[in-house]
């Protein structure tokens, strides 16, 4: 194994465009998803409704670097899976560019998808769901093997599966058995052995850790950071859980409502956050040593993404909005020290800076 | 884990190993009524295979029939001849060995029948689930339309409709593809439903987005994930099914549209045998009935035990 680590260790060094330039391994602009959740048209025509159009996703831009992991933060419904499932072509954008080393893979169809897909892998949130309950685990891991051509003949398929198998800590013997026969833990480690498969460069991984158990949760996380390590991996890493985003995160961006509204460097973005709905997200951590530091308390919830607020689609839950917040919808910003932020309070300079906070701890048994 | 377990072995002889180790057995061999319903259906099965060799009389050999023996009552009745134990018909048939040639028929078409409606149901199903739309839309109307009718009346229709245009009369093979199309068209709509409903289900799971993920073709998908994994109510509703063409068959047979009397089936010697029941030679429509009901009964029964057993809810 560890030759071939070497091997793409060198294989993956900085990716360059035709001009000599280094170009990021993922770059999203003004990615939208719209999805029509109308009535049916007879429903519609008889009851005299409009359309109805949720915006899952409404614009955003970010870049993830080569080897870089990128958090994406948000509350339940804001739009974070839908970007991931964007991103590996699950669905296609309404509008907006995602460039892959380069590339725009946006709304290709499956055939023009096939070169890009091998590079572009995808572990999800449910391993109780994401493995197929009629195959065996060696077919499972093999799947994308075969689908790929990147083994020939069954000897070499074996060996390769018994290989991915004890690069995720299973034994190569595991691959015999059913899914049934393995806790949610070791099945998480099957959904990476397979993602592994193809020898991707980019993981999409949508909440890999919150289905499982607290204590199985940092083998998990460690098991990806060690892979990162080896293999040079790209991470878009979605999460609800701060602490652990916190800790895995190179960068991390915060989305509401199907927007990003602030990216930063993850210790920026723990110790300074700007966007009051950062701040927001930030007082729900909760914290053991209780520094008596004041707290915001969680006011409303998600508005209906099919009808969002008018202007800046966080002014109802703001404590700084003011008439132009109600009106005017505001346009990322770069600050000084790499964070962007959307929002007109910091623009205008009328939200006073919060205290420096601490970082939140480290979960246990994270290396 | 697996240092507990027996090497897991390959091939038949472990699935077999593993059926009898499984609850399916294990509730088989708890319940009396399922085994007796296990032992009539295996019977009518062997009866069925073996019919030619097992049969006292063959009841089509126009040499060996002779009209002396003609509407013989069953044997321990008076005027009964040992060599017919349930009797004779008007031409001296012997019932039992016409029963058993009866059940040889009527199951081979109740089969026929299922594995076409189960084949076009689990096909349009999982096509109607799994592409969704205006295709859907289209199946499901078409299933709709088509369950609005009794199945019995649909059956009739195509038949009529198939008899019209081929010629029937003079082809005895005829008569069976007529009937197994007939009936097995007027049937498939409860595999599509049941099937396109649970692929609705499996087709959001998350193992189909990461075969999707990796690029498998939407017809690979279907065949490689989507159907293992929902043929298991299929089995259940292919075992009640199967009850419900053989009475099908016999529907037909009885009102006259379905095998010739040159080739019974135990439709067929019913609708015969209606004729003499008030006459008093009762014994030549009710044991094919008897022969019938008892079919159709055991084959239900073991029908409502699997679904019963291959329910997780009701373990």
């Amino acid at each position: 194994m560890a030759e071939a680590i070497a091997k793409t260790r060198e294989a993956r060094a900085k990716i360059r465009d035709a001009g000599g330039r280094e170009v990021a391994m993922l770059k999203v602009q003004g990615l939208k998803r719209y999805f029509d959740v109308s009535a049916p048209w007879l429903n519609r025509v008889i009851e005299r409704q409009p359309k109805q159009i949720l915006r899952a996703v409404d614009g955003i831009d970010f870049e993830i670097g080569q080897g870089e992991t990128f958090g994406l933060v948000g509350e339940s419904g804001c739009g974070k899976s839908t970007v991931a499932r964007l991103i590996v072509g699950l669905y296609g954008p309404t509008d907006g560019s995602i460039e892959l080393e380069g590339r725009d893979i946006a709304g290709l169809s499956r055939q023009q998808m096939a070169p890009m897909r091998r590079r572009l892998q995808m572990i999800f949130q449910d391993p109780y769901a994401s493995l197929n309950p009629r195959w065996r685990v060696r077919d499972i891991i093999a799947e994308p093997i075969r689908a790929f051509g990147l083994a020939q003949g069954q000897a070499a398929i074996d060996a390769k599966v018994g290989d991915l198998l004890e690069t995720v800590k299973l034994t190569a013997r595991d691959g015999e058995k059913f899914p049934h026969e393995f806790s949610g833990g070791q099945r998480q480690r099957i959904s990476i052995a397979r993602a592994l498969a193809s020898e991707p460069e980019f993981l999409v991984c949508d909440e890999p850790t919150s289905a499982l158990d607290v204590s199985v949760q940092a083998q998990i996380l460690n098991l990806m950071k060690d892979l990162q390590r080896a293999f040079g991996l790209t991470y878009l890493f979605i999460s609800h859980n701060l602490a652990v985003v916190y800790h895995i995160s190179d960068r991390v961006g915060v989305m509401y409502l199907g927007k990003l509204v602030e990216v930063a460097p993850a210790k920026t973005l723990f110790a300074t956050p700007r966007h009051p709905y950062t701040r927001l997200l930030l007082d729900t951590i909760p914290d053991l040593d209780m520094t008596g530091r004041e707290r915001m308390p969680v006011a409303g919830e998600v508005p209906n993404p099919i009808n969002p607020p008018s202007g800046c689609t966080f002014h109802p839950r703001c404590p700084f909005a003011n008439d132009r917040c109600r009106a005017e919808i505001p346009q990322p910003r770069p600050l000084g020290d790499g964070a962007i932020v959307s929002c007109h309070g910091i623009e205008e300079g009328r939200i006073p800076d919060g205290p420096t906070l601490q970082a939140p701890a480290r979960p246990e048994g994270l290396v | 884990m697996a240092e507990i377990r027996a090497t897991p072995g390959r091939g038949w002889v472990e699935s077999v190993r593993r059926f009898f180790d499984g609850d399916i057995w294990y509730s088989f061999t708890r319940s009396p009524m399922t085994m007796a319903a296990g032992a009539v259906t295996f019977l009518y099965f062997f009866l069925a295979a073996f019919g030619p060799w097992v049969a006292p009389h063959d009841p089509f050999d126009l040499a060996s029939i002779t009209l002396l023996d003609a509407s013989l009552p069953p044997a321990w009745l008076e005027y009964g001849d040992p060599r017919f134990l349930l009797g004779t018909d008007i031409q001296g048939r012997d019932m039992l060995s016409a029963i058993i040639y009866g059940s040889r028929v009527s199951l081979l078409i109740g089969f026929a029948s299922v594995i076409l409606s189960l084949v076009l149901g689990v096909g349009l199903g999982l096509i109607s689930g799994f592409v969704g739309g205006a295709v859907d839309a289209f199946i499901m109307r078409v299933a709709e339309v088509q369950l609005s009718f009794p199945s019995i009346l649909v059956a009739l229709l195509i038949n009529g409709v198939l008899r019209g245009v081929l010629d029937v009369q003079n082809q005895a093979d005829l008569a069976y593809a007529v009937l197994i199309l007939s009936i097995g068209l007027s049937n498939w709509v409860q595999f599509a439903r049941t099937v396109r409903g649970s692929t609705m289900v499996e087709r959001n799971k998350e193992y189909v987005q990461a075969a999707h993920v990796i690029g498998i073709s939407p017809a690979l998908i279907m065949w490689r994930h989507i159907l293992p994994n929902v043929l298991g109510p299929v089995l259940v509703i292919a075992t009640i099914q199967l009850a419900l063409a053989i009475i099908s068959e016999a529907t037909l047979s009885f009102l006259g549209v379905g095998l010739p009397p040159t080739e019974p089936s135990l439709g067929t010697l019913i609708r015969v045998g209606n004729d003499y029941l008030f006459s008093g030679e009762w014994w030549i429509t009710i044991f094919p009935g008897a022969a019938l009901a008892l079919l159709v009964l055991a084959v239900n029964l073991l029908g409502d035990w699997l679904r019963d057993a291959l329910n997780p809810k009701l373990r």
